[in-house]
C-alpha cells in the first residue's frame, strides 16, 4: 500500500517533468484562471466598500421653523434614535449652523456682512439623519411626517433629494446584481478554459491509459499520477497567480489610493496574504484534481 | 486452463472477426495460432485479456468466466497473463527499464525485486545497454523485445504473444522462440500467434488454424497449412 502510494507520487512528479511544455501550458492556464478568480474576488471587495461609502454619504436633513423650541427638536431626535433603520442623528442648532455658514463662506465679505446685519439669526436648526441603508429613507421620511413635531418642520431635504437618492439606490442595486452576474460568468468561463485544457492534455494520454490498464494496472494506479500532476499544476499556478496579483496591486494600489483614500489595497493584500495564498492554492488544487479526475475517468473503462 | 466456447465477435456489419470458435488450452501447453491476415488471431487474444468483449460465447480462465468478471477483477486477471501486443503498446513517456518494471509495479512488487528481475529479463532479450532509452529511441525490433520482456518479467502463468517476432531478424527471432520454449518448459502456458511458416514447422507443437474467423484445423503436432 505504501509502496504503491510512493510509486504513484513519484510517477506523478516524473510525468509532470517529462511532459515539459504540456505541463507549462497547463500551469499557465491555471495561473490565468486563478488570477481571474482572485481579481473577481478583489474587485468585489473594492466595489463593496465603494458602494458602502456612497451609501453612507447620503443623508436626510430635517429643518425646523425659526421659532421651534430646542426641547421639541431633541424629543424628535431621541425618537428617531430609537428606530432600527437609523445609524445616527446629529443635531445642528441655529448658532452652529451660523458658524458653519460663516466658515464655508469665509472669503465672501459681502455675504457674511449681510447675514450679520440682520437682527436675528436667519438660519434654521436641523437634524442630520444617516440611515443604515439608503433604501430606508422612505420609511424614515414617513415616520417624520407622522410625528407630533411635524408642524415645526419647515422642510425635509429628503423630499428634494428624493430623486437623487432613489436613482443612486437603483444604480447601486443594478451594479451589485450585474457585477455579481458578470463575475460569476467570468469565473465560470475561466473554469471551463482550465478544465478543457486538462481534458485535452489527458486526451493525448488516452492510449497510455488503455495500455496501463491492459498491463494490469488498477484504476487508482492509473489515476493517481494524473491527480498528483493536477495538484502540481494547481499549486504552481497559485504561486504564479499570487505573484501577478501582488505585482498588479503594487502598481495600481497607490493610484486607487489617490482618488479613493478609504480603500487601501496594499494594506488589504498585506493583511490577507496568507488567506489569499490559501484561497488560491486550495482553488488550484481543487481545480486541478477535479479536472484530472473527470478527464481520466472517461478512459479508465477498459 | 483456457477455454473458448462458441465465441463470435462482430465488430460491425461488414467486419465479422470470429464465428463460433471453440477450443481449449491445457496448462503448460505451447499452442500456435495461425491464419491469414485478418483471420481473427489478434481478436481472439484481445478477448482473452478482456480488451474486447465477444458478441457471443463464453471464455474461461482457470474455470472463471472472464465475461462475468467485474471491472475490479480485471487487473488481477491481466497480471496472470503476459501479453505481447502486435503493436507493442509501450508507454512512450517511460524508458525501456520503466516499461518493463511497470508490469511488476502494478502488482506491488518490492523495489529490490523489480530491480534485479527487470535487469535480468532485459539481459535475456539483449537490451541491457538500451534500458534507459525511451521507445522513440529504439528500433522496431528493440521495441518488440522490450514488449516481450514486459510480458514475462512478472512470471505470468500464461504468455500470449501476438506476432512477437514480426520485426526481428532470423537470429533474434530464434533467440525469442527459444526463450518462449524455455519459459514453457519451466511451466508457463504459451499461446503464439504468428505468420512465420518456418517457425511453426520447426516447433512441432500444437497448431490451431483460423480461417475467416473459424477454426478449420487443430492438430498436435501441427504444421503451417493454409487452405
Ligand atoms: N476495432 C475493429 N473494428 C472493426 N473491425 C475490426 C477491428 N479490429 C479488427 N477488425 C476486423 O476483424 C478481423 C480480424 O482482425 P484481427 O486483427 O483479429 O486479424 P489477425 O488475424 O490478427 O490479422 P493479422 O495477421 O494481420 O494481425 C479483420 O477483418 C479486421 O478488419
Ligand atoms: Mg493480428
Amino acid at each position: 500500500m505504501l509502496t504503491t502510494l510512493n510509486r504513484v507520487i513519484k510517477s506523478g512528479f516524473m510525468n509532470f517533468w517529462r511532459n515539459g511544455w504540456l505541463s507549462t501550458a497547463t500551469v499557465l492556464i491555471m495561473t490565468i484562471t486563478l488570477a481571474v478568480w482572485t481579481s473577481i474576488f478583489l474587485t468585489n471587495v473594492v466595489l463593496t466598500s465603494v458602494l458602502n461609502m456612497l451609501a453612507e454619504k447620503v443623508d436626510v436633513s430635517v429643518y425646523f421653523n425659526l421659532d421651534t423650541k430646542e426641547s421639541n427638536i431633541l424629543s424628535l431626535k431621541s425618537k428617531l434614535e430609537g428606530m432600527k433603520e437609523i445609524a445616527s442623528v446629529e443635531y445642528v442648532s441655529a448658532e452652529q449652523a451660523l458658524l458653519i455658514f460663516k466658515k464655508s463662506h469665509a472669503g465672501d465679505e459681502v455675504l457674511i456682512k449681510s447675514v450679520q446685519d440682520l437682527p436675528d439669526n436667519p438660519l434654521e436648526a436641523s437634524l442630520n439623519i444617516l440611515a443604515k441603508d439608503s433604501s430606508n429613507y422612505g420609511v424614515i421620511a414617513d415616520f417624520i411626517n407622522q410625528s407630533a413635531e411635524k408642524s415645526a418642520i419647515s422642510k425635509i431635504n429628503y423630499t428634494e433629494n428624493k430623486i437623487v437618492i432613489d436613482r443612486l439606490n437603483n444604480i447601486i442595486g443594478v451594479l451589485r446584481q450585474s457585477g455579481a452576474a458578470a463575475g460569476l460568468a467570468l469565473a465560470f468561463i475561466a473554469f471551463l478554459v482550465a478544465f478543457n485544457t486538462v481534458r485535452l492534455a489527458i486526451y493525448s494520454s488516452r492510449e497510455e491509459i488503455t495500455v496501463m490498464k491492459l498491463v494490469g494496472a488498477s484504476n487508482w494506479f492509473v489515476r493517481g499520477p494524473f491527480i498528483i500532476e493536477g495538484v502540481l499544476h494547481g499549486v504552481i499556478g497559485s504561486i504564479f497567480s499570487l505573484a501577478i496579483i501582488v505585482a498588479v496591486v503594487a502598481f495600481l494600489g497607490p493610484k486607487l489610493l489617490n482618488f479613493l483614500p478609504e480603500i487601501n489595497m496594499i494594506n488589504y493584500i498585506g493583511d490577507n496574504f496568507w488567506f489569499l495564498l490559501l484561497f488560491q492554492a486550495l482553488g488550484g488544487i481543487i481545480l486541478g484534481v477535479f479536472s484530472s479526475w473527470f478527464a481520466v475517468r472517461k478512459y479508465l473503462n477498459v | 486452463m483456457i477455454r473458448f466456447e462458441n465465441i463470435s465477435k462482430i465488430y460491425n456489419s461488414h467486419s465479422v472477426a470470429l464465428k463460433d470458435v471453440t477450443f481449449e488450452v491445457k496448462p503448460q501447453e505451447f499452442v500456435s495460432l495461425v491464419g491469414r491476415s485478418g483471420a481473427g488471431k489478434s481478436t481472439l487474444l484481445k478477448l482473452l485479456i478482456a480488451e474486447e468483449k465477444p458478441t457471443g460465447g463464453k471464455i474461461f480462465f482457470n474455470s472463471q468466466n472472464v465475461l462475468k468478471m467485474h471491472n475490479r477483477e480485471l487487473p488481477s486477471l491481466r497480471r496472470q497473463i503476459g501479453a505481447v501486443f502486435q503493436d507493442f503498446k509501450l508507454l512512450p513517456n517511460k524508458t525501456a527499464y520503466e516499461n518493463v518494471a511497470f508490469a511488476m509495479e502494478v502488482a506491488g512488487k518490492s523495489e529490490a525485486q523489480i530491480k534485479s528481475d527487470v535487469c535480468k529479463v532485459l539481459d535475456l532479450v539483449g537490451l541491457k545497454d538500451k534500458m534507459n532509452n525511451f521507445p522513440r529511441e529504439l528500433s522496431g525490433g528493440e521495441k518488440q523485445r522490450v514488449a516481450i520482456a514486459r510480458a514475462m518479467v512478472h512470471r505470468p502463468s500464461v504468455i500470449v504473444a501476438d506476432e512477437p517476432t514480426g520485426n526481428l531478424d532470423p537470429i533474434n527471432t530464434w533467440d525469442i522462440i527459444r526463450l518462449l520454449l524455455k519459459i514453457n518448459e519451466l511451466g508457463t502456458t504459451v499461446i503464439l500467434a504468428t505468420h512465420d511458416k518456418e517457425i511453426i514447422n520447426a516447433l512441432e507443437r500444437r497448431v490451431v488454424s483460423l480461417e475467416n474467423g473459424t477454426v478449420f484445423r487443430d492438430e498436435n503436432p501441427g504444421r503451417y497449412i493454409l487452405s
